[in-house]
């Protein structure tokens, strides 16, 4: 299957092998054991790399892999945002990279914003904001 | 509704999910992981007398005798919202919400981040990660690694590495940066080192930890620590070196290590690149307490205990009625300790809803002592001072409770 799994173990035993499951991701099929996570599943095949900061596009991959940095983040069977260290590998799962995010709520006015409440008290808002 | 919820199927949960069974009380077990055990899953070294703790085994041990007493156990159930009710509380999960009159957190820890230039390259990884990887889903993390952060916990995970074939450089310290001081000075790694000598196999090793007790000796030790580290295992161990940054393009490539001068400060041109593809970072563990905090369950800083811990008493009970907590959320220890802890909780709860059985009290006094008999004969201490954590706790339950 691949040269990452550790078959032989001195203090655990042999690998029992379980039923081989097939899943997609980002368009091609890689297969991984029953109890294997997306996560362990990919690193399985030599994938490290998750997605890309949705901003930035850095790659990113697995962290802490029990759950608590969502830093392996990806979308499975459509859905968004689903850990691939805490989620069960599939028969026919669809798991795709995370993308990069277009930013449109990045404001271009920045420096003229109000960045403390004395700067907004100070009149640095304007009198026809909606926010207010 | 049930009698209590328990969060956490790891050796707390699990042991306080029998121990109410036992009484007979309607008990529901949930975990985020998809397998129960938690952390013990991964855990797998060789006690002094020879013999290997398997956390597999351990756990399976566990999950036999909760299968005995038909225990509710629900893996993949991630508990996010805890609501009060008038008698008892709701647990908002991603399964829907379960009611209950008791609740027991058994969340465990969360390891501390440690960030070293570079650290969001996939191929960098915290230690714990590395364990599981390697343990639970016999995945290798790589051909050749290196391990930033020495303490307890990464020289345990180190060795289990090994075992799986994974090869090692070494064990270096991070580079001191404001969010690394108490990983990159080289003194306070040697006394935490020092605690751990008597795991090696090296009989100098040992001799030299007997000497290392005093603290002038460490500090000495220090001064003329060897360049090429000392071995544990095989495996070099540097605390005069330190990682500067982790190279690479879309993944780990290498990482620069330089030579560090006692205080922790980095000696000008020793730099050197050393090839790798992956990284673990160890910054220790601290309790994961996020649920009770939300349910308003009052809190203190412990150092001894690895972070902020919500108050509780040697019956593991909060001060608000029918929490209770186990485990590492009380303070990081071993599972052994974890284990003991989750049976106490659960018989304090049979013992505070059973009034009327006289020898539950006995019970619950005896799990106290085998909590603290575990305590004592631990192979490895988290925290020297563990025993004083405790009983500044305890002090800190009975203020709450009197005020």
């Amino acid at each position: 299957m691949s040269n990452h799994r550790i078959m032989d173990h001195p203090v655990l035993g042999k690998l029992e092998k379980t039923e081989e499951i097939t899943f997609i991701f980002d368009g091609k099929s890689y297969t991984g054991f029953k109890g294997d996570t997306v996560a362990s599943a990919l690193l399985a095949h030599g994938i490290r790399q998750l997605r890309v900061q949705e901003e930035s596009g850095n790659p990113r991959g697995i962290y802490c892999n029990i759950g608590h940095c969502f830093e392996c983040r990806v979308t499975i069977n459509h859905v968004e945002g689903v850990r691939s260290c805490m989620t069960p590998i599939e028969h026919n799962m669809v798991v795709e990279s995370g993308r990069l995010q277009p930013v449109p709520f990045k404001s271009t006015e920045a420096d003229k914003l109000p960045r403390t409440y004395a700067e907004f008290e100070r009149g640095l808002h304007k009198e026809d904001d909606p926010h207010v | 509704m049930y009698d209590v919820v328990i969060i956490g199927a790891g050796p707390a949960g699990l042991s306080a999910a029998i121990a109410c069974r036992e009484w007979d009380l309607h008990v529901l077990v949930l975990d985020e992981f998809p397998k129960p055990g938690g952390r013990l899953l991964g855990q797998l070294h060789q006690e002094p007398s020879g013999e290997w703790w398997n956390g597999i085994q351990e756990t399976n041990l566990l999950l036999e005798k909760a299968q005995k007493y038909d225990t509710d156990i629900r893996c993949g159930v991630s508990a996010y919202h805890i609501e009060k009710l008038e008698h008892g509380y709701a647990i908002h999960t991603n399964q829907g919400s379960f009611e209950t009159e008791n609740l027991l957190l058994a969340t465990g820890a969360a390891e501390s981040a440690v960030p070293v230039p570079g650290w969001t390259l996939p191929g960098v990884m915290s230690i714990g990660a590395a364990q599981v990887m390697t343990n639970v889903h016999r995945v290798k993390v790589g051909q050749k690694g290196i391990v930033v952060g020495v303490n307890v916990l990464s020289a345990a995970i180190a060795r289990e590495l090994q075992l799986a074939g994974v090869e090692l450089h070494s064990m270096a310290l991070p580079a001191s940066n404001p969010a690394t001081v108490q990983h990159s000075n080289p003194n306070t790694v040697m006394d935490g080192l020092v605690r751990i000598a008597h795991l090696a196999p090296s009989a100098f090793l040992r001799f030299g930890s007997k000497f290392a007790k005093a603290s002038w000796v460490r500090r000495l030790a220090v001064k003329f620590y060897p360049k090429g580290g000392v071995k544990m295992w095989g495996m070099p161990i540097h605390i005069r070196k330190a990682i500067l940054s982790i190279n690479g393009n879309d993944r780990v490539e290498s990482v620069t290590m330089c030579r560090i001068n006692a205080d922790g400060e980095q000696i000008p041109g020793t730099e050197e690149n050393i090839t790798v593809d992956f990284v673990c970072i160890a910054g220790g563990l601290y309790p994961l307490t996020e649920l009770a905090a939300v349910i308003g369950c009052p809190f203190r800083y412990m150092e001894e205990l690895g972070g902020h811990v919500p108050i509780h008493s040697e019956r593991m009970e909060t001060p608000l009625k029918g929490v209770y907590v186990a485990g590492n959320i009380t303070g990081i220890e071993s599972a052994k300790v974890a284990r003991a802890q989750g049976e106490l909780a659960g018989l304090s709860i049979a013992a505070d809803k059973l009034k009327a059985h006289a020898d539950l009290q006995q019970h619950v006094e005896d799990a106290v002592k085998l909590v603290a008999t575990t305590r004592a004969d631990a192979t490895i201490q988290f925290h020297p001072h563990i025993t004083d954590g405790r009983h500044k706790m305890e002090q800190a339950f009975q203020q709450t409770k009197s005020s």
